[in-house]
């Protein structure tokens, strides 16, 4: 009885305080829009409008056939042509342009070959920028597109041998994936710094000196502190997956039950992280260090980024100790996928389990004494 | 021993590079109002520190309301008040959202809740000042709505780490008014202070000097015992005159305190004032007066003070 008024007490002062924090609420909205607006709009991993060079040797229908393809499949434009190879290659060193096409003067010849079966021989040249891995593959992936449509269907034929069927996100596109996974990172980086910082920032400014002369237990201080939080956790996941509705088609989940629950369930662990953080941070700029060093693990890792399929073992190990991880995991299954939390429930053991023992931790290792 | 509060025996704390309370013993009894006196760095923080127990003692006991420090510690925070040094409540809240939550943090809810707070907001002044943040509380204001955050569960004794540091003397009277109304009302108050006209309120002070005890006893008491004599001196020259008399071992300190020329002479000195008008040349009246408390002050403490002689 007792402990659940002190515990009330801290959670309404905290509250409080969070609400004459100008700044610090208008962070609680504009952190999830602006990082939305980023990842939805700029940071784009399609690539679209590269700007390319042509030089044609070549002065056949085909050949202006062939560049009118590619121009059409809107991942390079064509903005300049050049005379000579030498002359294009400064062009892609000065960085005007970020691929050539390079169409030699027997190129019609070639290409008959090639239909025929005649040759092997390639019958025109991309010379690509290849500092950006990412523009110069997506530039190889054009290697036989205008060949197939430019409706001289070669006689060995480029015929796939499967059929690729695509499931829950058909388009391909970038924000199905990255919403979901952006509540992840944005509550990482809220949810972590603002209990950090919020016990910290007592201890700076004096106020843990009186309050741990009170009778308040420590359990009563965290449970009290972290409160609302886990309501402005609610709050942007809100934000997030509404607006990514809105903007971005991204499907909104069949099974909110287990969004909530698997949301909640990220939030504590987040929380707990920013507890066992202040444990240690003996200022709000530590603590705002010791927060930076857990977000980028839990950015580069948790398969926000890059797929954890494709990460080396060592590197799956550390994933899997980050509760973003199991987050980033479980919401795409809830939200592009219908996951229920039941089906979920390694992630679901982890982060809770993850709660729990931080809270021990946390509690055990705050002391209220100043030596 | 039922009224003796707080009982310290050899109490000692080191930091890693100075020992900041040496030694120390004390014996305070309830309803005394209770002093530390002594210059930035004796060590009075730490000890109120020892006192309540955030800081485990290096050596020593401490037994604070019958309980054992720093074991039961956590037995004694629902029957002590502690007023920190630093402002320790809330800027950001208004006098009576800090109240309500020091209030709720001792389990003081509903209509008592209510009137405690409205009883506190009168007895303090703060009546007017109720919905006002913190932050925008003028110095003695903030100092009275510290006092009275910690005095909201009526504890037995309460600690005062320099309360009016910043207060000018009319508000610090008035705090002290406070203060005797809490004694009088049973309370016991131990208060560390640098100022002299304040340790002079005390029943009995302690001073202190680099985490040691200089002297003890009440103010009226060590004025009366102090071993030396004081002369004030009016005349010419009184900064040649200063300077002189530093070189002799029996003068123990020397202050010029606007037109006149502060000298402590050590009572082990055979009639000090004739040795001492043998020691002046030219126009210098000397006349002896009554040791003040800063004199006992200056006297147990510094490179010459009298218990080392
Ligand atoms: N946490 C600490 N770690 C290391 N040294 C400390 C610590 N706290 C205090 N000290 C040292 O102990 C000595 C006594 O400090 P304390 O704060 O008790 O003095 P004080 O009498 O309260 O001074 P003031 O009048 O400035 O408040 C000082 O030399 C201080 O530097
Ligand atoms: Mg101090």
């Amino acid at each position: 009885m007792l402990a659940a008024i002190r515990t009330w007490a801290i959670a309404v002062k905290e509250f409080r305080q969070l609400s004459r924090d100008r700044i610090t609420f208008a962070m609680i909205v504009m952190i999830p829009l602006i990082q939305l607006m980023l990842f939805g709009y700029a940071i784009n991993t399609e690539v679209r409008h590269v700007p390319s060079g042509v030089v044609n040797l070549s002065h056949s229908a085909v050949a202006r056939h062939v560049i009118a393809d590619l121009q059409a499949s809107k991942t390079v434009n064509f903005i300049n042509s050049y005379d000579s190879v030498k002359q294009a290659e400064d062009a892609l060193r000065r960085g005007d342009v970020h691929a050539i096409l390079y169409l030699p003067s027997d190129f019609l010849r070639r290409f008959e070959e090639y239909r025929l079966g005649i040759s092997q021989r390639p019958v025109a040249q991309w010379i690509t920028d290849a500092s950006d891995p990412l523009l110069s593959s997506a530039i190889a992936s054009l290697r036989q597109v205008p060949l197939a449509k430019s409706g001289l269907q070669s006689s060995n034929g480029f015929a796939t041998p499967f059929r690729v069927v695509q499931f829950y996100n058909p388009e391909r596109r970038n924000p199905v994936n990255i919403v979901p996974g952006l509540v992840a990172v944005i509550l990482t980086m809220t949810m972590i710094l603002f209990t950090s910082a919020a016990i910290v920032r007592e201890r700076e400014q004096g106020n843990m000196e009186f309050l741990i002369n009170t009778p308040v237990q420590p359990i009563e201080l965290m449970l009290g502190k972290i409160t609302p939080y886990v309501v402005i956790g609610f709050i942007q996941t809100a934000i997030i997956l509404s607006l990514g509705a809105l903007l971005f088609a991204v499907p909104l989940p069949e099974n909110i039950g287990s969004l909530l629950l698997m949301t909640l369930l990220f939030i504590t662990a987040s929380l707990t992280l920013g507890l066992l953080i202040s444990t240690r941070a003996q200022t709000q700029l530590q603590a705002m260090q010791l927060t930076v060093f857990i977000l980028l693990p839990s950015i580069l890792l948790s398969g926000f980024m890059f797929p954890y399929d494709a990460m080396p073992v060592p590197a799956q190990w550390i994933a899997e100790a980050l509760p973003a991880t199991h987050f980033v995991r479980s919401i795409r299954a809830v939200v592009l996928r219908d996951a229920l939390w039941w089906e979920l429930w390694p992630d679901v053991v982890f982060l809770a389990g993850f709660t729990l023992l931080g809270m021990l931790v946390a509690t055990w290792r705050f002391q209220k004494r100043l030596d | 021993m039922a009224d003796v509060v707080i009982q310290a025996s050899g109490l000692t704390r080191k930091f890693t590079d100075v020992t900041a309370v040496n030694a120390l013993d004390l014996r305070v009894e309830r309803g005394q109002i209770y002093g530390f006196l002594g210059p930035n760095g004796c060590g009075k923080s730490t000890t109120i520190r020892l006192l309540t127990g955030l800081l485990t003692p290096t050596e020593g006991e401490v037994e604070v309301l019958g309980y054992v420090l720093p074991k039961q510690a956590e037995a004694l925070r629902q029957k002590v008040g502690y007023m920190t040094q630093q402002f320790s409540l809330y800027q950001d809240l208004s006098v009576v959202e800090n109240l309500r939550f020091v209030a709720r943090i001792y389990g003081i809810t509903g209509a008592e809740q209510q009137q405690r707070i409205e009883q506190l907001l009168q007895q303090y002044h703060l009546e007017n000042k109720a919905e006002r943040r913190a932050s925008a509380l003028s110095g003695g204001q903030r100092q009275r709505l510290a006092l009275a955050a910690a005095v909201v569960h009526n504890p037995q004794l309460l600690f005062l780490d320099e309360p009016t540091a910043a207060v000018d003397p009319e508000n610090r009277r008035d705090f002290w008014e406070r203060l005797f109304d809490l004694s009088d009302a049973g309370t016991t108050i131990l208060v560390s202070t640098h100022y002299m006209d304040e340790a002079e309120r005390c029943h009995r002070i302690d001073i202190l000097e680099q985490g040691h005890k200089r002297a003890e006893g009440a103010p009226e008491q060590l004025m009366q015992e102090l071993p030396c004599e004081v002369f004030e001196l009016r005349g010419d020259g009184l900064r040649n005159v200063r300077k002189q008399l530093m070189q002799e071992q029996a003068v123990l300190s020397t202050a010029q305190i606007g037109q006149s020329l502060r000298v402590l002479v050590n009572k082990q000195q055979q009639q000090p004032q004739q040795w001492l008008e043998q020691q002046l040349s030219g126009e210098i009246d000397v006349q002896a007066v009554r040791p003040s408390l800063e004199d006992v002050f200056v006297a147990n403490t510094g490179t010459r003070h009298v218990s080392r002689d």
